[in-house]
């Protein structure tokens, strides 16, 4: 019984489609998410505030930028890099976006292998999600230290206006974070695939409940809101 | 796609034989997403298109409404392909797209709010803070 409220993704006969479905499915009474478990509802729902948080930072950041009358800073030249000779413009963040995006892409074929029940392949590539994922920590800290040796600060900068600093350290920093978040728990959930907890039903540290594939899914979903906000980042602040 | 299917089935198949207890559950009955890894690589191709894409626009340093445009424009269809398939919001039901997908459409008012409110900030500075020239 425990174990059926858990994992709630039968479909029954009666539901109906379309726009009558969502009358249905939150009339009173019962759960509104039919065939998602409440793990999965609620990772949906703490993205959802997530969605909130960066809209805001964006929206901060827009306002800054409306509103300053000193000219701002040019994104395409401030993180341009001399490769071999060659000055490219903005290549630096293009790397990493693409980087970020396979990692999506890793993540999102972990998760259809571990409804597979094959967790070699799983973890594996959980492995490599985590691995790109610290690699993109990793040029972001390079990105953060070339700023600050050219004398980028919250408070001030060397082209223009002064909230271009501010606003850069605290959209990609709390990106970052949510980045570095993601790696730790992408590797915590990983070993538990490697391990073959969801074969065997071993019993969680922290809940005692066991666990099943679908955590693989919810963490994926953590994953690629983490690469969704990052196409909003690359686009407003970095292309804009 | 239909060879994908097949083997799909086929596998579900040497699942039940492997593990009894689970399908007596339910569990394997009703495995969650199931799509064939050819969709996750195509969107990933998708997504590298179009992100070559938009680091185009800057890199030929597209000015002005044709490049807010272009931007805005991959940028939808971007996050549209890693909601819809990465996130398998297209496969759940309508009840709990519509109850995460519209709140965020509401930033929107938000967004319309901030413009006014920094263009009359924008006004006031350059009205008050000009340097005599």
């Amino acid at each position: 019984m425990a174990e059926t409220a858990l994992t709630n993704r039968e479909k029954s006969p009666a539901q109906t489609a379309g726009w009558k479905g969502i009358a249905a499915d939150w009339s009173s009474d019962q759960r509104a998410f039919k065939n998602v478990s409440w793990g999965k509802a609620m990772m949906w729902i703490f993205l959802l505030s997530d969605t909130f948080i960066f809209s805001c930072f964006l929206l901060s950041y827009m306002t800054a930028r409306m509103s300053t009358t000193v000219p701002w800073p040019n994104p395409s030249e401030v993180f341009a890099l001399e490769i071999a000779g060659q000055h490219i413009p903005l290549i630096l963040i293009a790397i990493m976006t693409f980087i970020l995006i396979s990692s999506s892409g890793t993540m999102a074929m972990a998760v259809n292998f571990g409804y597979r029940r094959d967790r070699v392949k799983t973890a594996v590539l959980m492995l490599v999600t985590a691995a790109l994922g610290a690699t993109f920590v990793g040029m972001q800290a390079f990105e953060w230290t070339k700023l600050i040796m050219e004398g980028v600060r919250p408070w001030e900068n060397p082209w223009g206006a002064a909230q271009f600093g501010s606003s850069f350290f605290m959209i990609t920093g709390f990106h970052g974070t949510h980045v570095t978040f993601g790696v730790i728990f992408l590797v915590a959930i990983a070993r538990k695939v490697w391990r073959g907890d969801f074969d065997h039903g071993r019993r969680g540290f922290f809940t005692s409940r066991k666990g099943n594939y679908e955590i693989v899914e919810i963490m994926g979903l953590y994953w690629h809101f983490v690469d969704l906000v990052w196409v909003f980042i690359f686009a407003f602040f970095y292309l804009w | 796609m239909t060879e994908a299917a097949l083997q799909l089935e086929g596998r579900r198949q040497q699942l039940h034989a492997h593990v009894p207890d689970a399908a007596v559950s339910g569990a394997v009955h009703v495995e969650g997403q199931q799509h064939p890894i050819k969709l996750y690589l195509v969107v990933w191709g998708w997504l590298f298109v179009l992100s070559t894409f938009s680091y185009l626009v800057d890199y030929f340093g597209l000015q002005g409404y044709l490049r807010w445009s272009l931007i805005l424009l991959f940028m939808v269809l971007k996050a549209g392909l890693i909601v819809a398939v990465f996130m398998h919001m297209a496969w759940e039901r309508l009840a709990l797209s519509y109850a995460i997908l519209l709140p965020p459409v509401l930033v929107l008012v938000f967004v319309a709010i901030m413009v006014f409110e920094s263009e009359y900030t924008h006004l006031i500075r350059v009205l008050s803070f000009a340097a005599p020239t």
